[in-house]
């Protein structure tokens, strides 16, 4: 119906839908554009593969942007957009890239906890994934009213150098394009990176800036003589190159990409890709707005692979007839944009069965090196007394010992629910999977809201029973109430992604395609040996 | 042994060298290819790798490429001839076609001059006898003085007895050299002396007549044909009037609007001209026609013209054919009864010159060429491809477009149609100028005549309009799917081609890729927001007016033509895209749109304000007029230029003093190189 798919069709309506709060989605919408007022992101995704063609023409590379709801409502009235920060991973010069942008629009682009996080975050994915690093700095450096926040912990603001050291050591690049002002910490990027550029009577970079200089010593100086692109090309070496403006600086970034030699091994064997039999546009009909009304997963499949099911149905074919009753999970292997994956999906609950099934499944794919994608839509593992006796503990912790120790590309995207150690078992956050990405509908909870709000009134009558009074329905209702509003809201996809407990939200819609850039990305790396640890037989 | 005669007297041409190039150097080689007759090409440095070489059954380097040390050296050519052993000489047109030395050379080394006989070109190469002749044939002359006295004194004078206006011709002149008109006794002074300085140049003879100037009169010849049995026939008449520069630009035949009574008496006058001088061969009547269809003789050109083709495509012949038979001695093909006239033909030359600059012809690179397909009605006569140069030595034609209708309007919107698929990019053409022309309800409407260019002025030069919104819309897909090629070449290259990183469809995560394009309308920046939408298409966004355009491209080597949808209407165009511009050509004409460069890629060298006067194009400094110190008015005579065989005057773009001369008389100047250095008054005294 028609109302359902525009809910889909746009995720930022469903958040207008849910939030009714139009504006902060039309300015999410901006900012996340944003590279905001200053566009660097779009121009810095020129491609440009032949001098010839960067002077005027650059190919557009999409750009698997990460995170845009990141600090949504999160600090109360302080809206700190995207985070404050763009992050994503676009081609440069024929190379895949990480790129991370201050956006100066948004508080001074000041570190904010959420800051750190994401940019922390991205920072993970460049070193998983081999991806060379951008780093596009106008910051004021950390929020100095979130010091506290922000500074002494080990995921805090130092960690951003540790990284680019470290990264830096495994000939990781890190390049540096000083746009606007880098102050006391944010100092440290352009100065930690491997090569930098600065654009002239613009950036600027200091330890500390005219004012802290004027308190801490009295001296009186400009910001461009203090820390100009000037100052640091040519006395301090600070920085490498000067640009005459923000997009000659994007060029000489491009030009520098080109220069790093970097080789892209792809060490899976690739097939032409083929769009899928089915329209993505379906999904938004197949997954629908109740959570309780179960889909196949194999219809979502369906719209995501290469060209036929067949080939995804061509493994489990014969299992599925012994297995259908025990809501064996459809696994398989499909390609997508070409990339070889085997694909572990949920239909509802997980059985003892399901999760060994599962286990070779992923042993199977790191014995020949294919990556993974989890589509999660999982209520749990099966509960009940004959089910724990067929020892459904020891079989979940066999799959969760799998996928913990999968070495391959692993990719997860909640397309349902995530709930209780089915998250576990199918690649929640907790096992770094390489992305994490989010349906608008999806759900993540320890367990549903009703069966929290159950189990607790449960408890609440048996305090009662024994006190010897009854709890009355009234009772019942006002216990439960907020119990199920809070897991509904922090169950709730945009409570998660404000957090970075994920990648990002993504409409169904674009599924194929984030995971194809996913596949891509990941596949910079070269895939490590996996060792399994011990199963529980 | 070279085979001098058959037993009928008759002389058997099997090779035949062409002394010329480009063009006509094709067309002959053609019809000897039909014939089976072997061509011999000859070519200079400039053309080593021009078509007509390629033709070719043989061909000789004759040397550097100005003509006086290639085309137009008689013993090089004649020393071909010898080492190829061909049987006869064509000239084409220009060069050598008419000169009398050369006819006689030919004569004596026993090699056919495919012309008339040598005196019949002297005798009409020589205006003034050539009146004389015409006069005494009872053809009718207009009047002037074609006298021996030269002074300066007795021109003038027989200027004033003609009255006023009056032109001033080189005797042994020919295609608008050395030909000045002197609308009044004041200037008569300065274009006598300018027409002595062409004609010197051009023919090393500065004899000069002057003939009474008729007003708007038509040009009209008759193209005639003599054998060596003393038959003459003509093939109908030719209008020529709409030209510029005195240079013929758009022909067509028949004349339009001749009764068929006038039509006869202008044939029958120039087979008695013909038959006057006892001519052979391939040869043109021209006439002045006045409003009256009043005709009088103005000159007879002893060669094949430029715009033969137009009277070979109403008379079905093939003129080349008929050149070759009537020097090998046969009769000519067909009685005057046997020659029919039928339908309507146009020629449009192809000019590599600047319409909106005084057509100041021009030279470079056809970095783009396409035409329009050639069949039995469309003739694309052309010696150039794409990836040729228009050299500056030679005259810059780069091609004649030939169409047949069966009458005068559907052979004009033919015409139409098909120069607007003549497309070419890398110099200016008069491309877009043809078609304001030949689309001129006056031009239409058959009321040509040799002013008809000044005359129209206003309407063939509108004021430059904007670029239109479709346009610029046309433009940015073009420049987005072809963008789109290059990423899918180079992914196509790379190891790892179906990755979604390896495309241009600039996808982002939940937001649609907003993409600010700035084109350049000529000096206006155009800025447009261009939102690439999931479906493949766009939405563009132009000031305040939406676009949603979607199509695509079909590459044919380096000619890409889109199909593109703007708002539901379906547009079909060209796109080139070269250096800093597109090219974009559509039904609805040619528009350039620059692609702006970036200030850190385009270099500081941008021309700024000369502060003189700068160089037309590259050629010879022949005069210079000023020194340093020379106070100068705006307009003034600066120096004069030769270049592009013809004549420039540089002016004075301002008043001021002359600070410096940069070249002296005999240097050569670039292209937009200062030729002076020219200060305020002001700033002078400084």
């Amino acid at each position: 119906p028609g109302s359902r798919m525009e809910l889909y069709l746009w995720p930022c309506l469903i958040y207008t839908h849910l939030t009714a709060s139009v504006l902060h989605v039309i300015k999410i919408c901006f900012w996340s554009q944003s590279m905001s007022l200053k566009s660097y992101l779009p121009k810095m995704l020129h491609m440009t593969y032949v001098p010839e063609i960067s002077k005027k023409s650059f190919p557009r590379s999409p750009f698997l942007e990460f995170s845009q709801f990141a600090g949504y409502q999160l600090y109360g009235d302080e809206e700190v957009p995207a985070g404050g920060i763009i992050t994503g991973i676009g081609r440069v010069s024929g190379v895949e890239c990480l790129i991370i942008a201050n956006d100066a629009t948004v508080k001074g682009g000041t570190y904010y906890p959420i800051t750190v996080k994401k940019h922390l975050r991205a920072q993970e994915i460049a070193m998983q994934n081999n991806l060379p690093c951008l780093y596009l700095v106008d910051s004021g450096g950390a929020n100095l009213p979130r010091q506290a926040e922000v500074f002494p912990d080990r995921d805090h603001f130092g960690r951003i150098f540790y990284n680019q050291a470290r990264m830096s050591s495994q000939r990781i690049p890190q390049i540096a394009v000083v746009m606007g002002s880098c102050t006391a910490g944010g100092a440290y990027v352009p100065a930690m990176a491997d090569e930098s550029i600065i654009v002239g009577k613009q950036g600027t970079i200091f330890l500390g800036g005219p004012p802290l200089v004027k308190a801490a010593t009295g001296e009186e100086v400009s910001a461009e003589d203090l820390g100009g692109a000037d100052l640091h090309c040519r006395k301090s070496g600070v920085t490498d190159h000067y640009a005459l403006d923000d997009n000659h600086a994007l060029h000489l970034a491009r030009k520098v990409v080109r220069s790093l030699n970097y080789q892209k091994k792809v060490d899976v064997t690739i097939e032409p890709s083929e769009e899928p039999l089915f329209p993505a546009d379906e999904l938004y009909g197949i997954v629908g707005e109740q959570l309780k009304r179960n889909f196949d997963v194999r219809e979502v499949i369906a719209r995501l692979v290469d060209g036929s099911v067949e080939m995804f149905y061509a493994f489990i074919v014969r299992y599925m007839c012994n297995f259908l009753l025990f809501s064996f999970p459809p696994l398989g292997f499909a390609r997508i944009f070409g990339y070889p994956v085997g694909i572990i999906g949920n239909n509802g609950v997980l059985f003892s069965e399901s999760a060994k099934k599962g286990t070779h499944f992923i042993q199977l794919c790191c014995q020949r090196n294919i990556p993974i994608v989890f589509l999660q839509n999982i209520t749990g593992f099966m509960v009940g007394k004959d089910y724990e006796a067929g020892g459904i503990a020891k079989d979940g912790a066999k799959m969760v010992t799998a996928v913990a120790c999968a070495n391959v590309p692993k990719i997860t995207v909640l397309i349902g629910g995530s709930y209780g150690a089915g998250n576990y078992g199918m690649c929640g956050r907790a096992y770094s999977p390489r992305f994490l990405f989010m349906w608008p509908n999806a759900r993540i909870s320890v367990m549903g809201g009703e069966q929290a709000a159950m189990v607790l009134a449960t408890i609440a009558k048996d305090r009662k029973a024994r006190e010897g009074k009854q709890l009355t329905e009234e009772e019942e209702k006002t216990l439960k109430e907020p119990i199920i509003r809070r897991f509904e809201e922090e169950g709730s996809p945009y409570y998660s992604s404000a957090r970075l407990w994920d990648d990002g939200i993504i409409d169904p819609a674009d599924t194929r395609l984030v995971l194809g850039l996913s596949l891509s990305a990941a596949l910079n790396a070269p895939t490590q040996k996996t060792e399994f640890g011990v199963f529980r037989m | 042994v070279r085979k001098y005669s058959s037993a009928k007297g008759q002389r058997n041409i099997e090779k035949v060298l062409v002394a010329n190039r480009g063009e006509i150097a094709c067309r002959v080689m053609r019809t000897a290819r039909k014939m089976g007759v072997k061509s011999v090409a000859v070519y200079s440095d400039a053309d080593r790798n021009s078509i007509h070489v390629a033709m070719a059954d043989e061909a000789y380097f004759i040397g550097p490429a100005p003509s006086q040390q290639s085309y137009l050296s008689m013993e090089k050519i004649m020393q071909v001839a010898k080492k190829s052993a061909a049987h006869a000489i064509h000239p084409g047109y220009g060069f050598l076609s008419e000169n009398t030395e050369f006819a006689e050379l030919c004569n004596k080394e026993g090699i056919i001059f495919i012309g008339p006989p040598s005196s019949a070109i002297r005798d009409m190469g020589i205006k003034s006898t050539s009146k004389a002749i015409m006069s005494a044939a009872g053809v009718p002359v207009v009047e002037g003085y074609h006298g021996e006295d030269q002074s300066d004194n007795c021109l003038e004078e027989q200027a004033r007895r003609i009255g006023y206006p009056v032109m001033i011709k080189a005797v042994r002149g020919g295609g608008g050299k050395g030909m000045r008109i002197a609308l009044s006794e004041k200037e008569f002074k300065e274009q006598l002396e300018s027409a002595r300085r062409e004609a010197k140049k051009s023919f090393n003879d500065d004899a000069m007549l002057i003939e009474k100037f008729v007003d708007n009169p038509r040009h009209v010849e008759v193209q005639v044909f003599g054998d060596q049995h003393g038959n003459a026939v003509y093939l109908f008449e030719r209008d020529c009037s709409v030209q510029r520069r005195h240079q013929k630009i758009i022909e067509e035949a028949p004349g339009p609007g001749i009764k068929p009574e006038i039509r006869r008496k202008l044939g029958e006058a120039a087979v008695r001209a013909a038959k006057a001088v006892n001519y052979v061969g391939a040869g043109t009547v021209e006439f002045i026609m006045d409003s009256e269809h009043n005709f009088y003789f103005m000159e007879m050109n002893t060669r094949l013209q430029v715009e033969h083709p137009v009277t070979e495509m109403i008379t079905g012949t093939d003129l080349v054919e008929w050149q070759l038979k009537v020097a090998s001695g046969e009769k000519i093909p067909l009685a005057q009864e046997e020659i029919s006239l039928n339908g309507h033909a146009f020629e449009a030359r192809i000019y590599a010159e600047d319409p909106n600059n005084n057509f100041m012809p021009g030279a470079g690179p056809l970095l783009h060429l396409s035409t329009p397909p050639s069949d039995s009605c469309t003739r694309i006569e052309t010696g150039v491809r794409q990836g040729d140069e228009v050299s500056i030595y030679y005259d810059p034609m780069i091609a004649k477009l030939v169409v047949w209708a069966e009458d005068r309007q559907a052979a004009l919107r033919k015409l139409r149609y098909c120069l607007r698929q003549y497309n070419i990019v890398g110099l200016s053409t008069n491309v877009d100028f043809l078609l304001d022309l030949s689309g001129h309800p006056e031009f239409e409407a058959g009321n040509v005549h040799t002013n008809f260019i000044p005359q129209h002025y206003d309407e063939l030069f509108p004021p430059k309009e904007a670029i239109s919104e479709v346009a610029l819309c046309q433009a940015a897909l073009g420049l987005i799917l072809r963008e789109k090629i290059v990423t899918d070449t180079f992914r196509m290259q790379s190891g790892d081609k179906f990755s979604p990183f390896a495309s241009s469809s600039g996808r982002r995560i939940n937001i649609p890729y907003i993409r600010n394009l700035t084109l350049l309308d000529g000096e206006n920046k155009v800025n447009m927001t261009v939102t690439y939408n999931r479906d493949g298409s766009y939405d563009m966004q132009i000031q305040n007016k939406s676009f949603h355009v979607s199509g695509d491209l079909s590459s044919d080597g380096d000619l890409d033509c889109i199909r593109c949808s703007v708002n539901g209407v379906v547009h079909k165009s060209k796109v080139v895209i070269l250096g800093d511009a597109l090219h974009l050509f559509s039904p609805e004409g040619s528009e350039q749109i620059g692609l702006p460069v970036p200030k850190y890629l385009s270099g500081v060298g941008s021309v700024g304000d000369q502060g003189g006067a700068v160089a037309p194009m590259t050629g010879t400094i022949e005069k210079v007029f000023v020194k340093a110190g020379d106070k100068v008015q705006v307009g003034d005579p600066l120096m004069v230029m030769i270049a592009m065989k013809m004549e420039h005057t540089i002016r004075a773009p301002k008043a001021g003093i002359i600070k410096k001369v940069h070249y002296q008389e005999g240097s050569q100047a670039n292209r937009h190189a200062p030729l002076v250095e020219l200060v305020e008054e002001d700033s002078a005294s400084e």
